[in-house]
């Protein structure tokens, strides 16, 4: 592998060929906001949270697709695209039914943090208040679709850790939704192997433990990175 | 020095967050002298005075008495404040926009006739009860805001440190943790 | 086949023309106002008139001027007949032997036909998209088997560069680029594939050609599939083109038993393979590796580039993604040489466009024009102007991505370069003309609601930012709305534009931003006044 010296947000770092733009800062201790990111299953670059500026392209680009190159110069914390994250965090709010103070993931939701951490502390687009529902139809788990941020880190790790294939989506734009299997109820659902893996890797409270109220729902994401480690690298000491 | 003539409201909500303000505890002692409570729910004053400096409105804007009362507060008051998470995203409150517009009547059968235990009926009477709005709405989608303080409640030190801005002469910024809803 | 039968092929289909051609449209536009029935009837009529062997009736593609379907083209007098019905024909026959015809006609001098330059549409309305020796008699496949015969993969990239032909699909990537650089990616398995998931509103370009001239944008696959390595391509029709689609597998099953498609084309070494893939509504799977991910069999939504397709495409390999506009250039270009191509148009956008002339105006239809002819030309001298006496006030081009250009910049050049500076793009090729009865407002949420019914769902600002600008558009058309909300919507624009992951999100903004420059007036004008402090005076809320 050929190492390749490239600048982010001012700093010369080395990465390895074929790492991405993500990997290669979060190694370097700089922080780049990610949402639909999750160690242990790939990348899709659709939460555009972790979008960097690089020079010498018009485009903004995900980091967590964006490979590094020699000679790259990023920046990932312009006060454009703090901006930007900014709204994109506030769309989100406005888009579902988000209400923090009775969510099973009050505390321990990444959707959550990463508005304070934006410095969001009031959403300044229409509340859309859509109706949607709660399948509480599994033995052990439930899926609230008004917490839902359709990040589809359940749909990869239930595909690409668990090869179950249970999760999906359904519909277009704000209309889309999680499905279980072919849009049936989660309880009815045989291809579920009732893992729990897509609640360990939700970062709402849209997946979660029957039984956990609020501010419960505390996940262990390390697992899912864990399993991949196991089955890929043959490594299980943490 | 003149003392800072304040203002709490309580709007759609639960009481939580002037609970959390009483939480202050010695706080409001500290600042007894430089603050005048001039209108608040924990003070017995009956008309939203003028000339207020700042005002903590805790809860969404429900009913029509809220609307009105909201916008006799925006013109008489300097600086206005979302208190807490109904103030600035509706938060509860706003749940029952979830059945859409014109939810008013069966949020109401459902609260006082069906879950009701004993004398089922839905309480009319005007000029006193006043009419559900068709959508609950956080204050800054009806009037400016000019400061937010979210919690559901929001801690007291979190208060304090925004009351504290607010007293040393600062434009108050919170930042972090202390922006956290819920 | 070699290239001798081709010939023979081409002579006897020639030889068989008889003295009185009657062209009759059959493509979908003309079909729904009954031209089947019309056809039928011309047919009946010419038999019990013992014409037989002197009149020929021939089902055709589009004759361009879809407003006075069904047409129907009598040579050599080059007449032709418009809204024409079934119990016309008696009349239209005995008017061959001298009678006088009490049908409609238009005149094929007009302006109209006069000014377009056909490439892409050049069999349209000529040939029968039905038989493939109807297409082979005007020189079709022949350059096919020029370039397999004559030329290197590496001639036929360079002859595409050297003809400077862009993308048709809209944006207006060099198509000899894109050649090569599939060409030259590493692969035994490439792929080629033709996006004909046409989905602009009042767009229908590729479906005319599709109907009209299947044969040539299957021989322009064919080619490029030789030029870049491929052996099998795909058409990605979408599923509301049934004619199109049926078209396509008769012209696929005739190509195949000629052996002009499949193992050995004209007995060379090259194998090349075409199957349909039918889209299932989705707009969004006109952006590449959306429509990629479609032919894979998963949900439609697109990926983040790079990798480009021409790196990693259709299954991982090696793809080349071209448009059927793109494809149907191709054949004409090998024919008559990159030279001949490069010499239509202007110095940066080469060869001819096909608009979909739609909206307020008096000629609706199909129109194909050298590069750099002025709106003006098409909308007012070809397209008639506005009906009943009325002023064109904008003209929309590029769809749901594009924007609207106002009638004071009617003198701009049709080029990529041109619309682009005046905040539009050339599209595929829509063009919707309004007048001034139309309210550009109006306009922007009504594209705007299209991109938030046609997004995928997958990234944020497309999901979201397309459902919060659509409201506010909304709010200001129902006059609820003030100067803070207008400034929202500007900020939004911005937002959604500049972080979407797709074309699609990337340019939903698009007429909203246009109309917001030539027509802020409008916006304006339903804006009302703040009255959000309840008119209270307060130094905070003001600088604020």
């Amino acid at each position: 592998m050929a190492a390749k010296t490239l600048t982010i947000d001012g700093r010369q770092i080395t990465a390895e060929e074929g790492e991405t733009i993500l990997q290669a800062a979060t190694e370097a201790g700089i922080k780049i906001p990610t949402l639909c990111h999750l160690e242990g299953v790939y990348d899709v670059g659709a939460c555009r949270l972790c979008l960097v500026e690089v020079k010498g392209t018009p485009k903004l680009l995900p980091a967590c697709t964006l490979k590094v190159a020699e000679g790259m110069e990023v920046s990932t914390d312009t006060e454009r695209l703090r901006k930007y994250r900014r709204m994109t965090l506030e769309m989100l709010f406005a888009e579902r039914n988000h209400v923090c103070a009775v969510c099973v993931a009050n505390g321990h939701c990444e959707l959550q943090t990463l508005a304070y951490s934006q410095g969001m502390e009031h959403v300044r687009y229409e509340y859309t208040f859509p109706k949607w529902n709660v399948d509480n139809t599994h033995r052990l788990f439930g899926m609230d679709h008004n917490r839902c941020i359709l990040c589809t880190r359940c749909v990869r790790v239930c595909w690409h850790i668990e090869g179950a294939g249970t999760k999906n989506v359904a519909g277009r734009g704000g209309k889309s939704q999680i499905i279980t299997d072919l849009n049936q109820p989660w309880g009815c659902s045989e291809s579920c192997t009732e893992c729990g893996k897509c609640v360990m890797s939700c970062p709402t409270g849209a997946l979660f433990q029957k039984g956990s109220t609020v501010g419960e729902s505390e996940r262990d994401r390390n697992k899912l990175e864990f399993i991949v480690n196991a089955r890929e690298k043959k490594q299980w000491n943490a | 020095m003149e003392r800072l003539k304040i203002a709490t409201v309580w709007l759609g909500g639960c009481a939580g967050c002037h609970m959390s303000f009483l939480d202050l505890d010695e706080f409001l002692v500290d600042i007894a002298d430089k603050i005048q409570v001039v209108y608040s729910p924990i003070a017995d004053v009956k008309e939203y005075p003028e000339g207020v400096d700042v005002c903590l409105i805790e809860g969404a804007v429900c009913n029509e008495d809220n609307l009105e009362l909201l916008h006799q507060i925006r013109a008489q008051t300097k600086v206005l404040v979302s208190f807490g998470d109904c103030a600035v995203t509706a938060n509860v409150p706003a749940m029952r926009n979830q059945f859409g517009l014109g939810n008013t009547e069966s949020v109401l059968q459902r609260a006082y006739i069906e879950n009701a235990q004993y004398n089922p009926v839905i309480p009319k009477a005007d000029g006193i009860v006043p009419k559900l709005l068709d959508r609950v709405l956080p204050l800054h989608e009806v009037v400016t805001v000019e400061y937010f303080l979210p919690g559901c409640p929001p801690p007291a030190d979190r208060i304090k440190a925004f009351l504290g801005q607010v007293l040393a002469g600062q434009v108050p910024k919170l930042a972090g943790t202390q922006l956290k809803f819920g | 086949m070699i290239l001798n039968d081709l010939l023979q092929l081409k002579e006897k289909e020639l030889a068989a023309r008889k003295k009185i051609l009657l062209r009759c449209c059959m493509a979908a536009g003309c079909i729904s106002s009954n031209s089947t029935g019309v056809k039928e009837q011309l047919e009946k009529a010419v038999a019990e008139a013992g014409l037989q062997n002197e009149v020929e009736v021939r089902g055709v593609g589009c004759m361009k001027l879809c407003c006075e379907g069904p047409l129907v083209a009598v040579e050599p007098a080059n007449e032709m007949y418009v809204k024409v019905t079934p119990e016309n024909a008696p009349s239209i026959i005995s008017a061959l032997q001298g009678g006088q015809a009490n049908v409609d006609q238009t005149d094929p001098n007009a302006a109209f036909f006069t000014k377009q330059l056909s490439i892409v549409l050049a069999n349209s309305g000529i040939v029968n998209p039905e038989r493939i020796e109807s297409y082979v008699a005007l020189d079709g496949y022949l350059a096919l088997h020029e370039v397999l015969n004559e030329m290197t993969p590496k001639d036929v990239v360079e002859t595409m560069v050297k003809s400077g032909l862009r993308g048709r699909g809209g944006a207006g990537f060099p198509t000899g680029l894109k050649w090569g650089t599939v060409a030259k990616s590493p692969g035994s398995k490439k792929y080629v594939i033709c996006n004909a998931d046409e989905g602009d509103p009042g767009a229908f370009m590729d479906r005319s050609v599709l109907e009209s001239d299947p044969h040539s944008v299957l021989e322009g696959m064919a080619i490029a599939a030789y030029a870049v390595g491929a052996d099998q391509g795909y058409l990605y029709v979408r599923a509301e083109y049934p004619l199109a689609i049926a078209r396509l597998q008769l012209a696929i099953k005739q190509a195949k038993q000629m052996g002009l498609l499949g193992a050995g084309i004209f007995e060379s070494p090259f194998n090349f393979n075409v199957d349909i893939r039918i889209g299932a509504g989705a707009f969004v799977c006109g952006e590449e590796t959306a429509l990629m991910m479609s032919v894979e069999g998963k949900r439609g939504t697109p990926r983040p580039r790079p990798p480009f397709p021409a790196e990693s495409g259709l299954f991982g390999c090696p793809t080349l993604l071209n448009n059927v506009e793109t494809f149907a250039n191709v054949p004409a270009i090998y024919r008559k040489g990159a030279d001949w191509f490069a010499g239509i148009g202007t110095e940066k956008s080469k060869g001819t466009k096909v608009f979909a002339l739609a909206g307020k105006i008096k000629n609706t239809g199909l129109i194909e024009v050298p590069m750099g002819t002025p709106l003006h030309t098409i909308v007012e001298e070809m397209g008639g102007g506005a009906p009943d006496g009325g002023k064109i006030k904008a003209v929309q081009t590029g769809g749901p991505s594009g924007g609207c250009i106002p009638a004071q910049h009617l003198d701009t050049p049709v080029d990529y370069e041109s619309l682009g500076k005046l905040g539009s793009i050339m599209g595929s090729g829509g063009m919707i003309v309004m007048d001034e009865g139309t309210r550009m407002v109006d306009v922007a949420r009504f594209f705007m609601e299209f991109c938030m019914d046609e997004s995928c769902g997958k990234c944020i600002p497309c999901r979201a930012g397309t459902v919060q600008m659509h409201n506010l558009l909304d709010k200001i058309l129902k006059r609820k709305a003030t100067a803070r909300d207008l400034a929202k919507l500007e900020e939004l624009c911005d937002m959604v534009r500049n972080t979407s992951l797709c074309g699609l999100g990337q340019t939903a903004p698009n007429p909203t931003l246009s109309t917001l420059r030539f027509f802020r007036n409008e916006y304006e004008d339903l804006l009302q006044p703040d009255t959000f402090d309840g008119g209270a005076n307060h130094s905070q809320t003001v600088t604020k």
